[in-house]
C-alpha cells in the first residue's frame, strides 16, 4: 500500500542522469511529481518502450503525442500500473517514482495507487449505474457511507466536472441516458470524486463532436489548478491548445519533451517536426 | 507519395520568387529610366506594378486558405506567416520603384541636373540589398542575414550624406530646387527599398531560426508565452 498516499509523499530528489528533454534536460525539478527513468517496457517478446526517462511536473497538464504504436498509452498505463492486468506486459528495466515513491515497491497496492492515479479512458465508461451512483461509486468502496457526505463530494465533484448544472435535477437518472459528452465529463467527476493527485487522459476526446470537445478541453484547463494531468492524444491542435509541455513518442522512445508552445513552433528534432505537421504518422 | 500539403507550399513560395523577380526588375528599371532619363522605361515600371499588387493579394489568400485547412505549425507556421510579411515588403518596394519613376518622368520635363555620384552608390546598394534578401530567403540562408542587415547602416549614413548635400546645393543655387527635392524623394525611396530588403532578412531569420531579430532584439518565437 502506498503509505499515506502519493498526496503526502514528499519529492525527493532524484539524481536525474538523463532525459530527452530538451528544456530542463536532466535537471530534477522541484515540482516533479513523476518521474521515470530508463523505463524499458514488453509486451511479451515485443519491447513497446526504449529507455524511456522523463519528469512531469505538478498541476500541469502534459501531453503525449505521437503515431499509433509509438508507446504512449503504454507509458500512460505505466503511471497507474493498468498494464499489470495485461499478463504478457513486463516492465524488464527502470523506475517510476511518484510523489517520490517507486510504484513498483512491494509495499505499494496498485488499487490503492489508482485512487491516487485516476484514468478516463478513450470511450466513456459509465456504470450501468444512476449519475449519483457513478460518481459515488468509488468513495463507497472506499468505506464512505454517510449521505450528507457522499452528497457533498457528488456535487463537488460534478460541479468540478462542469457537468453538475446540466445533471442536477436528474440524478437518479441512468448514466447511460447522457450524451457522449457528458458522459465523459462524468467519468472525470468519478475520478476527481476520489480527490487524486493525477489524473491520466488516454483520448478522452476522440469520440466527442466539437462541443463536446471544448467543453471537456475546457475542463482540463480548470483542472490543472488542483490535478497534475497527462492526455494521451492523436490531436495536435488539442495538445497545442491543451497542454503546457508536450513529449512526442516515435517506435517506443521519448523523442522530443518541452513546453508546449516551442514544441509546436519551434521543434528540436526533425522527426517532431514532419510528425506535427503532418508529414508522417 | 507526394503530399497536397508540399503542393500548397510550392505554390505560395513560386509566386513570392514571381513577385521578387518583377520587384527587382522594377526597381533596377525605375533607376534606369532615372539615369538615362528614359520615359517609356519609367510608364512600363508603373504598369507592370499591377502584376505585383495582384500576386500579393494571390499570396495573401493563399496563405489565409493554408492556416484554414491545415492549421500549420512550426516551420509550416514560420514560413506562412513570414510568405505574407515578405509579398507585403515586396509590394512596398514595388511602390517605391513606382514613386522613383514617376520622379524621373517629371525631371526628364526639366534640364538634366547634375546628380550626386551616391545617388548611384545607393541605388546599386539597394538592389544588391532587395537581391541578397531574396537570394536568403531561395537558399534558405539565415546566416547571411546578419551582414545583410549591417549594410542597412551604410544605406543611412548615405542618405544623410545625399541630404545635406542636396540641401547645400539648393541653398547656393535656388533655381534647382524643383528638380533637388525630385531627387531628394529618390533618395528617400531608395532608402525605403533596401529597409524593406532589411526587413525581408529579418523575416528569413526567423523563419530559419525561429527568433525575432527585429528592432535589435533577439527573441526565440516561444519566447515570453506559456
Amino acid at each position: 500500500m502506498v503509505s499515506g498516499g502519493v498526496g503526502e509523499m514528499e519529492a525527493k530528489e532524484t539524481g536525474l542522469s538523463r532525459d530527452a528533454a530538451d528544456d530542463g534536460v536532466g535537471e530534477a525539478r522541484a515540482d516533479t511529481i513523476i518521474s521515470v527513468r530508463g523505463l524499458d517496457f514488453f509486451y511479451g517478446p515485443i519491447q513497446a518502450l526504449f529507455d524511456v526517462s522523463l519528469d512531469i511536473p505538478r498541476n500541469l497538464v502534459t501531453a503525449f503525442i505521437g503515431p499509433s504504436g509509438c508507446g504512449k498509452t503504454t507509458l500512460l498505463r505505466c503511471f497507474n500500473r493498468m498494464n499489470d492486468l495485461n499478463e504478457e506486459a513486463r516492465l524488464v528495466r527502470g523506475t517510476i517514482m511518484i510523489g517520490g515513491v517507486d510504484i513498483h515497491d512491494a509495499a505499494v497496492d496498485p488499487i490503492e495507487l489508482r485512487k491516487r492515479v485516476g484514468m478516463v479512458f478513450q470511450r466513456s465508461n459509465p456504470f450501468p449505474k444512476s449519475i449519483y451512483e457513478n460518481v459515488a461509486y468509488g468513495l463507497r468502496v472506499g468505506g464512505l457511507r454517510d449521505k450528507g457526505a457522499l452528497d457533498e463530494v457528488v456535487e463537488r465533484s460534478l460541479r468540478n466536472a462542469a457537468l453538475w448544472d446540466e445533471v442536477r435535477d436528474r440524478l437518479g437518472d441512468s448514466a447511460m441516458a447522457l450524451s457522449g459528452g457528458q458522459q465523459q465529463r462524468l467519468c472525470i467527476a468519478r475520478a476527481i470524486a476520489v480527490e487524486p493527485d493525477i489524473i491520466l487522459m488516454d483520448e478522452p476526446c476522440s469520440g466527442l463532436d466539437p462541443i463536446a470537445t471544448m467543453k471537456v478541453e475546457e475542463l482540463i484547463h480548470d483542472l490543472k489548478r488542483r490535478y497534475t494531468i497527462v492526455i494521451v492524444t492523436h490531436n495536435m491542435q488539442q495538445a497545442s491548445r491543451c497542454s503546457d509541455r508536450t513529449a512526442f513518442f516515435y517506435l517506443g522512445r521519448l523523442v522530443e519533451l518541452g513546453e508546449t508552445m516551442r514544441v509546436f513552433t519551434n521543434p528540436a528534432h526533425k522527426q517532431t517536426e514532419d510528425y506535427i505537421t503532418g508529414r508522417f504518422g | 507519395m507526394k503530399l497536397h500539403i508540399e503542393e500548397e507550399i510550392r505554390r505560395i513560395k513560386e509566386n513570392l520568387l514571381m513577385m521578387a523577380s518583377l520587384t527587382d526588375r522594377n526597381l533596377a528599371q525605375a533607376i534606369r529610366a532615372l539615369t538615362e532619363r528614359d520615359d517609356q522605361l519609367a510608364a512600363a515600371v508603373e504598369a507592370e506594378d499591377t502584376q505585383l499588387d495582384s500576386l500579393q493579394v494571390t499570396i495573401d489568400e493563399d496563405v489565409v486558405m493554408f492556416i484554414a485547412k491545415q492549421r500549420p505549425v512550426a516551420t509550416d507556421l514560420r514560413l506562412m506567416i513570414v510568405a505574407s510579411k515578405i509579398a507585403g515588403d515586396l509590394e512596398r518596394i514595388g511602390d517605391q520603384a513606382v514613386s522613383i519613376a514617376r520622379a524621373a518622368i517629371q525631371l526628364n520635363r526639366e534640364p538634366p541636373l547634375e546628380m550626386p555620384v551616391d545617388i548611384d552608390r545607393l541605388a546599386s546598394i539597394s538592389v544588391e540589398m532587395v537581391r541578397e534578401a531574396i537570394a536568403c530567403f531561395v537558399d534558405g540562408a539565415p546566416e547571411r542575414v546578419p551582414a545583410l542587415v549591417q549594410r542597412d547602416k551604410l544605406v543611412d549614413a548615405i542618405n544623410r550624406q545625399l541630404f545635406g548635400e542636396l540641401v547645400d546645393r539648393m541653398e547656393a543655387e535656388p533655381s534647382i530646387i524643383r528638380r533637388a527635392v525630385h531627387l531628394l524623394l529618390v533618395v528617400r525611396r531608395l532608402e525605403r527599398a533596401a529597409d524593406h530588403a532589411k526587413n525581408i532578412a529579418e523575416e528569413v531569420y526567423y523563419l530559419g531560426k525561429a527568433v525575432d531579430i527585429r528592432h535589435s532584439n533577439p527573441r526565440p518565437a516561444d519566447q515570453g508565452k506559456n
